[in-house]
């Protein structure tokens, strides 16, 4: 997967949203002194190589009504962390599936999944059929619902181009 | 907390969440399949803008791909909490921050250009808090996102 500067500047440039005028590439390429054309296909490249998974509205699923976002993690012995991971994504309402490092002794836990639900009931009725159907239910684990929110926007891994953005 | 929205409002966030067209006038294609102007679109998505229905139109990037983060997680006695929490978002680099019910009870994710830009944050929130930082980083990623269903 070839990334180079120009794209990571392509992508710092995302990170604030693409903006809303008729031709949102074209501005997006005078930020970065590049054609509308060639910011298409720098984008339609990056979708085609996995490096951007999805371009579309990023909506907040608190504002849609997702309110109960819960971080299950288990502690499952490595070797089968890889087979139980597929069996937990199979189930349309984990939304995000994880391998992360052990912190003993303050963290246990390897395996993490989210489910987004919307209301506390129903995710944690969704977890025990993720337990049983998969066989995660021998394993230590724990369900780490979110409380406030702090602070939700796009990742930047790169320092965006001072740049006006909006309405052109 | 739940946001109601129109029949429009509705298609447009169901079908954009993935589909968006990646043509020179994307919004204008997005209005013509659903039978209205390009203005009336703009509207719509400027609209749930400010409603923070979304966030923006953009890309999701895949983990580890482009620079380099992590999640991090902290013990705040809950007395303090507000005030860590806005040291911990007061750094650019932080872009979702949020309580946990757990013993570590504060959740963060820290992107940066490289590892030693994600680390540096956190040794920084570290000596500004004085709380130690757990860093998680991610190792597998076994699932992508691929965007909210409005009608589960």
């Amino acid at each position: 997967m070839l990334i180079d500067g120009t794209d990571e500047r392509l992508l710092g440039a995302l990170a604030d949203g693409l903006p809303l005028c008729p031709r949102p590439f074209e501005e997006v390429g005078r930020w970065l002194s590049l054609s509308e054309g060639q910011v298409l296909s720098r984008l339609r490249r990056l979708i085609g190589e996995g490096v951007v998974t999805r371009f579309g509205l990023i909506v907040r699923h608190r504002e849609l009504g997702y309110t109960s976002n819960a971080m299950v993690v288990w502690d499952v012995p490595d070797p089968l962390l890889v087979g139980l991971a597929h069996k937990a994504i199979q189930f349309e309402f984990v939304t995000l599936c994880y391998e992360r490092p052990r912190r003993l002794p303050d963290w246990p836990y390897n395996l993490f999944c989210m489910i987004h639900g919307k209301d506390r009931q129903t995710v944690l009725n969704q977890l025990k059929q993720i337990n049983k159907e998969t066989g995660l239910q021998y394993w230590p684990h724990d369900v780490l619902f979110s409380g406030k929110r702090f602070k939700q926007k796009g990742a930047r891994y790169h320092a965006a181009p001072e740049l006006k953005r909006g309405a052109a | 907390m739940m946001t109601k929205f129109n029949t429009l409002e509705e298609k447009v966030l169901n079908k954009y969440q993935r589909d968006f067209p990646l043509v020179p006038r994307p919004y204008d294609q997005i209005a013509g399949q659903l039978g209205i102007t390009e203005a009336d679109l703009l509207d719509i998505l400027g609209n749930l803008q400010d409603r923070h229905v979304i966030g923006r139109v953009g890309a999701v990037v895949k983990p580890q791909t482009v620079g380099a983060s992590t999640l991090a997680a902290m013990r705040v006695p809950k007395h303090r909490l507000g005030k860590v929490a806005s040291v911990v978002s007061s750094f650019e680099a932080v872009n979702h921050n949020y309580e946990r019910e757990h013993q570590l009870n504060l959740w963060f994710v820290v992107t940066a250009a490289d590892d030693a830009g994600v680390k540096t944050v956190l040794f920084e929130i570290e000596k500004q808090t004085g709380i130690e930082v757990i860093d998680l980083p991610l190792q597998t990623s076994f699932h992508i996102d691929l965007g909210f269903d409005l009608k589960c």
